[in-house]
């Protein structure tokens, strides 16, 4: 450990502390059998990445198709396949594991002051589970794509002649799925069992309250789209007649069981997208966040009531009127949790301190797009609506706003939030700030257009459309090349800093909770020094010194905690 | 505000730390109760993968009351009820096999951890012969499913002598096959599993890994063992028992 400690910096700026998690120990095998939940973080992060670039190329491919009203770039049969791999693949491998399997397998052990997630070897499983899902979704794309369309819904899926890569795509988000309950249980039995003494659940970073919130939601929900997507499996290979209506079984069950674990999912997506949030507005607006048991317990609420909607998905499914009726009344509950946040967020904007950083650009997009994407639910949650809007561009925009306007600004303003801890590089802010503000641009360009399109009738999943269309498509393609050239600024400015950033402080934002006293970046260990536990919100206890380029603990707050310490 | 540096220093204090105990754990109690309740956790995941297919059984035994009632009588319930037995025996020796581990009897912990394997392989043989005596015959899943009136159970030609083969066709008796098979082969698959990790307890109990502080592994692959157990006890009466 004492390999780890910083050396005080004489000359003003801050010092790469020699030995770190990232070169304790060299070379490839290493890395690849390591156990530190840090070093498997940035595993994931490379992982889900190149689904992200994987996702983001379909998006950009059919988008392109969709410029002129007649085939343009592709073929009808290429277009299905397109808009089958951009879902499956930025929803399977992309947004569920995105922000907890990678910010969250980083920053959760901190945040409490642990060394470790609880079950480390479970955790380097998950990500293997992982890419073994990435392999074989990579091998549908050699075995010539999937046009089954995300869902997988039978008989158009399963009752086809067997294919292989129908049951890639099946073994596929199975292994995927195991590779997410096992970090949700790994999660799970880490707040609970690791947290030191002096951490209580109600001094954790509401970060890990929406990261528990999600493990709920993983562990038990997951296990069932498992089965689904198994009994789909056998059903394909052998007909059995679950699913398939012409061996006797019942597609609308299907739907039943996907959408019990896929609503949930949503909020699987969107929880943690939720918890980065607290973080970065309350950091930037340097005060206390508002309503620290509402914002931690609607992560909660959320979570429950998302168990009990899956039907709004099925309005036109054939399920009974009694049926879509409750699903209908149940469906509005979520607004108000989810509302809740966004009340406490904007009360804690007020009066704030707000310093426009990178991240906090991110935050304030979320919440613009968050509210425009969660209102437009509202109107898709009553029947008589949905029945007119299912399966429109109204829908698709809808779920984007949530989906990509608020998890993918999540993600990415959580990725710029702890880039200096993860890497101990700063970012170039400028060309940060502009990336930001292009996302948040090629964002709204991508989506308004669609929703106007889609209360005028334009029907999703299809290649070619009438002509009065035309305009809506060709605004919202140019948005998504807007949103695509940010993507690629990210990238280039994010690699360069790893070469030739300035080095990071190791509390660069002045932000509270733990794992900015760790250094930038942390030892293997996580931590050179004990962590002094305190309010995850009391910035107070944070003083900016230029010397160091960064924020240091005051030091009657270190000796308060010092002689705390000794007390016990 | 308190430190961390509480537990951790009570640590330094002791001598050396016992080999088993992981790096980020502080003793071996946390270690214990922390893998019990991924454990637990794994267990709720468990009942609700099981739960799609307890879900999908309720769905067609209630759009099909009648089939579901002709077709149970193809399901043997002396053979299933042997293996009901089995299995609760082998949760006696399972739950036994901690005992010895806690008291760190090392031959009891050796003999129960092999009487919970070959009570396991004696539930796979029954349900082996099950099996292949059904596919034999040609009661199987969907639109496989034909059966010769020759080959019906006697009890089923004794209460209804004029059903025949192509009524049940008609009634969907596939779809019972298809829920009977999938359920017993997903808990045929946690069986061949628990058994996998009965050797590997084997194998660590004859190389004298646990101890009275250190037996997390026998404790939490009983428990596994245990709801497999109790997933059987459910599926025998709603298939076997439902004349």
């Amino acid at each position: 450990m004492a390999g780890g400690i910083v050396e005080k910096p004489t000359s003003g700026a801050p010092v790469r502390p020699k030995v770190n998690y990232l070169n304790e120990t060299k070379g490839l095998k290493n890395w690849l059998v390591t156990l530190d939940h840090k070093r498997i973080a940035l595993m994931y992060l490379a992982a889900v990445s190149v689904a992200l670039l994987l996702g983001g190329f379909w998006a950009l491919v059919l988008r392109t198709e969709l410029l002129g009203p007649q085939d343009t770039i592709l073929s009808n049969q290429w277009y299905n396949r397109a808009f089958t791999l951009h879902g499956a693949v930025m929803v399977f491998l992309f947004i569920i594991p995105g922000i907890p399997a990678s910010l969250g397998n980083f920053i959760l052990p901190m945040q409490l002051g642990a060394k470790d997630l609880a079950l480390p070897r479970i955790n380097l499983l998950s990500w293997y589970l992982y890419v073994i899902g990435l392999i074989f979704f990579l091998g549908i794309l050699f075995l010539g794509g999937l046009d089954t369309g995300w869902t997988l819904y039978p008989p158009y899926s399963s009752g086809r002649p067997v294919e292989l890569n129908l049951i890639f795509a099946y073994t596929g988000v199975f292994i995927l799925g195991f590779s997410s309950i096992l970090t949700g249980l790994n999660f799970i039995a880490t707040m609970h069992k690791l947290r030191p003494k002096g951490m209580t659940m109600y001094k954790m970073p509401l970060f890990l309250w929406a990261l528990y919130a999600t493990s709920l939601i993983q562990v038990l929900a997951t296990p069932v789209v498992g089965l689904t997507l198994g009994l789909s499996l056998i059903e394909h290979v052998f007909k059995i007649g679950i699913f398939l209506p012409q061996y006797g079984g019942d597609p609308v069950l299907y739907q039943h069981f996907f959408w019990f674990y896929s609503h949930p999912a949503v909020y699987i997506m969107v929880l943690p997208a939720m918890g980065v949030q607290s973080e970065l507005i309350a950091t930037f607006s340097r005060k206390h966040v508002f309503g620290y048991k509402a914002i931690a317990w609607s992560s909660i609420a959320i979570a429950a009531i998302g168990f009990i909607v899956w039907g709004h998905h099925m309005f036109v499914s054939g399920q009974s009127p009694a049926a879509g009726i409750i699903f209908s009344f149940l469906t509005y509950w979520v607004a108000i949790p989810s509302a809740i946040k966004v009340f406490n967020w904007v009360a804690t904007l007020y009066k704030g301190a707000i310093d426009f950083k990178a991240p906090m650009i991110y935050a304030l997009a979320f919440m613009y797009l968050f509210g425009i994407g969660g209102l437009t639910g509202l109107f898709l949650a009553s029947v008589v609506n949905n029945v007119h809007l299912h399966d429109t561009y109204f829908v698709i925009a809808h779920f984007h706003m949530v989906m990509v306007g608020s998890v993918l600004t999540a993600f990415l303003g959580g990725i710029h939030y702890w880039w200096p801890k993860m890497t101990g590089k700063m970012y170039n802010e400028t060309l940060a700030r502009i990336a930001a503000v292009m996302v948040f641009i090629g964002f709204n360009v991508t989506f308004m257009p669609q929703f106007v399109a889609g209360t005028r009738g334009m029907p999703r999943r299809y290649a070619n459309y009438l002509d009065e269309f035309t305009i809506f498509h060709q605004v919202s393609t140019i948005g998504a090349y807007i949103l695509g050239a940010a993507v690629v600024l990210q990238a280039f400015y994010l690699v360069y800093s790893l070469f030739k950033g300035k080095q990071a402080p190791p509390n660069p934002w002045g932000s509270a909770s733990l794992e900015w006293q760790a250094t930038s970046p942390p030892d293997f260990h996580n931590f050179t020094e004990k962590p002094i536990v305190m309010g995850a919100y009391d910035f107070e206890n944070w003083e900016f010194v230029s010397e160091e380029a960064g924020y240091v603990l005051k030091k009657e707050v270190i000796e308060t905690g010092k002689s705390l310490a000794t007390v016990h | 505000m308190s430190t961390v540096a509480e537990a951790d220093s009570k640590q330094e204090a002791l001598p050396e730390r016992p080999k088993e105990l992981a790096m980020h754990f502080d003793t071996l109690h946390q270690q214990f109760t922390t893998t019990k309740l991924g454990m637990w956790l794994f267990l709720g995941q468990e009942l609700l993968f099981f739960c799609g297919l307890f879900t999908a059984y309720s769905v067609y035994r209630a759009n099909h009351q009648e089939m579901f009632h002709y077709a149970h009588y193809f399901l043997d319930w002396k053979l299933g009820g042997a293996n009901t037995v089995v299995l609760l025996c082998s949760s006696l020796t399972a739950a036994w096999s901690v005992r010895c581990a806690q008291l760190e009897q090392r031959k009891g912990l050796i003999v129960t951890l092999i009487l919970t394997f070959l009570c396991a392989c004696a539930f796979m043989t029954i349900k082996y012969i099950e099996y292949s005596h059904k596919i034999h015959i040609g009661a199987v899943w969907g639109s496989h499913f034909g059966v010769n009136q020759a080959d019906f159970p006697e009890h089923l030609k004794e209460t209804y002598p004029d059903l025949t083969s192509e009524q049940l066709q008609q009634m969907n008796a596939g779809s019972f096959f298809a829920i009977y098979f999938c359920m017993t082969g997903l808990h045929g698959i946690h069986v061949l599993v628990g058994m996998g990790l009965y050797i590997w307890l084997l194998i660590r109990a004859i190389r004298g890994d646990f101890n009275r502080k250190y037996y997390g592994a026998v404790d939490n692959v009983a428990l596994y063992w245990h709801i497999v157990d109790i997933i059987w006890i459910f599926l025998f009466p709603l298939l076997y028992l439902i004349g």
